[in-house]
């Protein structure tokens, strides 16, 4: 309709015009070294009376070894008793300051995280817990047993979600011996097996000053910012930086793999190797695949599968760059008896945006949605806090917020068709379906 | 004993934020009945603008339940003015984030934008208020889309299955008993003649509150309003009659079977929310009875089931005293390893009895005052929390300031009352429990009639 082209062109006018003024609003980033030798990344917030702070350790599942599910339960122990506090003491001294606290861990990080009000009467007890906590966990060997009997039960809970089964049977074919096929929630036969003396090894080698990086948004100065970095990971060992992972070999032919299980839907991933964080690429492929499934409803992907044909509520695509290549994922859910249907319009979609790369006008829309959501992503010291620790988790560049905007509005069409091109083979890929309900009897996995 | 030292701190604690409110709220009426509140975030140069319906699926008649959320897809399906799908394109190429949600009690839609980007919001959200096209092969794929999210969310999640048929067993009178996305046979047999009365009946300016949160001026955000919406006809509202429950009887309890690994068990009191409450403090007494529970690692359950007698894997409470009819005050969790659904029942009612019995302590009182403190200043890091607060306030009927004093009413709340909660409510009569019961996955599923959520968000 014309009409609405008219408001549209105006619209996208107006948002070209206001994103020049938006690279100032950006908050700069002041960075240092405690002298330990820990990284700290420090946006100061002045208008909330709280303080964000996110310390990220190399201490994630890729570390497991031959024990899966040993970094999560180290991450999973930390605060259930340190020095001579219990985890009844620990659970009181962040609960009467109003303390949060929260220790997880993924394939490449573990990383803890505290917010607490300013007060130094608040403030101070809850970092100098969160302190204690790194340094001297205690793994007693009952909590270590509750934890892994919890996480045992967690691994059970995955077992009756066809979602959770097939993204554990994706990454288990994609990386095949690399680390990353290491299921971060362990498995049952190596959490029965995982001692005290491992769980203690491994915090010892990996929660060092070495392997460590602070984040840091909040109502203080840049003193009281020092000071708070040194109280909480200042006297933390220096210990030796662990070794990178290795880099993950390219996919060598498709598999496709059918599990059974009693549900009404069947939960499909397709995808293959992607790219890390680090690699170049990264950003024509984030920006095409914002066309292709990452942009909510207006995405090719839901645009096909649930738009113009009803058969999914969700339909999206997406890399997840880590340290070393992440997966590129394309995941929906649909009935059972609609899976060859979907499975066929989520392929073609692949391969035509593959093959021919995005159209232009919707293309200049991804990109606006994301130079124009800029200010959003930021918006709030919890959004602050979560892109600082990812920048200081990954090295990217202190004025990596400032030029966001720039190098988005940088690439072109040419640079995202290309790299899909250079990264993506729609001729090669994992494919897993996981459902069939009471239809649902046992296929032989089949190559394709 | 460190005790004395921690009441002072968190009494201490409990007065700051009566030193940082947060930025007064603007509130005006349209003429045509439109409530609008601002509330002024200058953090960041973005806004969150949303539209509140007072209408959910507390709301729907049998037959029709599920239809407030069909009708909240279908709303992005387009008008004459803008096409299906253009909304979310609009938004999505002014760097805009959307979504919609259905609750029980109300329908709201919302989008976060930068700051210069409001109007296009109200442009929208005017237009699609009064002017929905509803079109039969949209309402069609709709229904199916919405069907694959009730299988998504509920049919094949055993947890969510069970905790649908848990309020359906609870509430023998009260709306309260459907779910939020519908039963499957009524999400596949409403038509759009139902949708289009639906729509006619509850989308109107005099029905609706618009709440915006951030870097704008009030002033400015009046004329947009005054321009967008304010040339929209009221309609003639007819209140839906608020169907409480007829009283429970005794005791009730229910099964679900269905292929899972986990058991699962829950325990559910009929409870007052503040809406209905006779004595304006027991919804209070009841959130800090919850907090002194679940409130942190430091709570009851985590202390003496998780950790102490390691009964449960994992476990909670929950209760929301804002909903606009009598609610459940529930208690829930897996059981360890090695132990059975009966055992982490006993344990919670133990809990229970013990909540009647004896008074909380001072100690746990104060944890509880501490983090209701600490958490009302972390809500305002957030602009969509507030608006959320605002919103659910207002379209519940309660008015959106209703709890500016809510710190302060929590701190005036006593171990007696807490007890005298306990003693009135978490009753054996007033119980519902309702348990998972594992069958094989590899075994071939019963043919169950299909079942429920919380929460559905698009």
């Amino acid at each position: 309709m014309p009409r609405l082209n008219v408001f549209l062109s105006s619209i996208l006018a107006a948002a070209l015009l206001l994103i020049s003024g938006l690279a100032t609003a950006v908050p700069a980033i002041q960075n240092w070294r405690t002298a330990n030798g820990v990284p700290i990344y420090f946006i100061p917030a002045r208008e909330l009376p709280m303080v964000d702070a996110q310390i990220l350790f190399n201490a994630g599942s890729a570390r497991d070894g031959e024990r899966p599910g040993l970094a999560k339960l180290t991450s999973g122990l930390l605060e259930e008793g340190a020095g001579d506090w219990s985890a009844d003491a620990i659970a009181d001294r962040f609960d009467q300051v109003g303390a949060r606290f929260s220790a997880s861990s993924r394939r490449d990080s573990a990383s803890v995280a505290l917010r607490s009000l300013v007060d130094s009467r608040y403030l101070q007890p809850t970092v100098e817990t969160v302190a204690r906590l790194l340094k001297e966990p205690t793994f007693a060997p009952d909590a270590v047993e509750r934890v892994r009997q919890q996480m045992l039960t967690a691994l059970r809970d995955r077992a009756q979600s066809p979602g959770a089964i097939a993204q554990d049977a994706f990454y288990k074919a994609l990386y095949g011996n690399h680390p990353y096929a290491i299921p971060p929630e362990g498995t049952v036969a190596s959490l029965n097996a995982i001692t005290r003396a491992e769980i203690q090894e491994f915090h010892r080698r990996h929660y060092t000053a070495a392997n460590a990086v602070v984040a840091i948004v909040g109502d203080l100065d840049r003193p009281a910012a020092e000071q708070l970095a040194n109280t909480l990971v200042g006297s933390l060992p220096q210990g030796e930086r662990v070794p990178p992972t290795p880099p993950v070999a390219p996919l060598a032919a498709s598999q496709t793999l059918r599990i059974p299980h009693p549900s009404s839907q069947s939960h499909i991933l397709i995808g293959q190797v992607g790219v890390s964080r680090a690699d170049p690429d990264y950003y024509a492929l984030y920006l095409g695949n914002h066309v292709l499934g990452g942009n909510g409803l207006v995405s090719q992907l839901s645009q096909e599968i649930r738009e113009k044909r009803g058969l999914a509520y969700g339909a999206y695509s997406g890399f997840s760059p880590m340290r070393q290549a992440g997966p590129f994922l394309l995941n929906l859910q649909t009935r059972n008896d609609q899976v060859d249907i979907a499975l066929q319009v989520a392929q073609t979609t692949l391969r035509e945006f593959t093959a021919n790369g995005p159209d232009p006008r919707i293309l200049e829309e991804a990109r606006q949605n994301i130079t124009g959501g800029f200010a959003l992503d930021l918006a709030g010291n919890g959004k602050l806090a979560g892109a600082l620790g990812s920048i200081a988790f990954h090295g990217l560049p202190l004025d990596y917020l400032q030029n966001y905007i720039s190098m988005m509005n940088g690439i072109s069409l040419e640079q995202v068709k290309t790299a899909w091109q250079r990264h993506v083979q729609p001729d090669r890929l994992i494919t897993v379906i996981v459902g069939g309900g009471e239809q649902g009897t046992p296929k032989p996995a089949a190559g394709s | 004993m460190p005790s004395s030292r921690i009441v002072v701190a968190a009494l201490g604690l409990a007065l700051a934020p009566a030193t940082f409110a947060a930025a007064p709220v603007h509130e005006f009426t349209l003429a045509n009945g439109l409530k609008v509140l601002v509330r002024e975030d200058h953090r960041a140069p973005v806004v969150v603008s949303q539209i509140w319906y007072k209408v959910g699926s507390s709301y729907e008649p049998s037959g029709l339940t599920g239809i407030s959320h069909l009708l909240e897809h279908l709303m992005f399906k387009g008008t004459p003015n803008v096409p299906g799908g253009e909304f979310s394109r609009l938004i999505a190429a002014n760097g805009g984030d959307e979504n919609a949600f259905t609750s029980r009690d109300f329908t709201a839609y919302f989008q976060t934008l930068e700051k210069e980007r409001l109007e296009l919001s109200f442009r929208l959200e005017a237009d699609r208020m009064r002017h929905l096209l509803l079109k039969p092969e949209d309402v069609t794929r709709e229904a199916q889309v919405v069907a694959e999210e009730r299988r998504l969310r509920t049919e094949d999640q055993p947890e969510a299955l069970t905790q649908e048929r848990f309020h359906a067993a609870a509430y023998i009178t009260s709306p309260y008993r459907n779910p939020i996305i519908g039963w499957m046979q009524d999400i596949q047999s409403i038509r759009p003649d139902d949708l289009k009365r639906w729509y006619q009946q509850w989308y109107a300016p005099n029905n609706a509150t618009l709440v915006v949160v951030g870097d704008v001026d009030p002033a400015r955000v009046r004329e947009l309003a005054e321009k967008h919406f304010g040339p929209l006809p009221p309609s003639d509202l007819t209140p839906p009659r608020l169907e409480q429950d007829i009283p429970q009887l005794g005791e009730r309890r229910i099964a679900v079977k269905t292929p899972a690994e986990v058991p699962y068990v829950a325990l559910g009191y009929k409870a007052p929310t503040f809406k209905i409450a006779t004595e304006d403090w027991e919804p209070y007494a009841l959130d800090v009875l919850d907090g002194v529970l679940d409130g942190g690692n430091s709570g009851r359950i985590s202390r003496n089931l998780v950790r102490g007698s390691q009964v449960a894997a994992a476990a909670g409470t929950g209760y929301n005293p804002t909903a606009r009819l009598e609610e459940l005050f529930v208690l829930a969790g897996n059981p360890a390893p090695g132990r059975t659904n009966t055992e982490l029942e006993q344990a919670l009612r133990a809990e229970v009895t013990r909540l009647r019995e004896e008074l909380i302590s001072q100690e746990e009182l104060a944890r509880v005052v501490a983090q209701v403190a600490a958490t009302d200043v972390y809500q305002q890091d957030s602009l969509f929390y507030q608006g959320m607060r605002l919103g659910t306030l207002e379209t519940v009927g309660l008015g959106w300031n209703r709890l500016d004093d809510y710190v302060q009413r929590i701190q005036a709340v006593t171990p007696e009352q807490v007890r005298a909660v306990a003693r009135k409510y978490l009753t054996d009569d007033r119980l519902t429990v309702a348990t998972l019961e594992p069958l094989p996955l590899d075994g071939r599923r019963p043919s169950v009639p299909t079942a429920g959520m919380d929460h559905a968000i698009r």
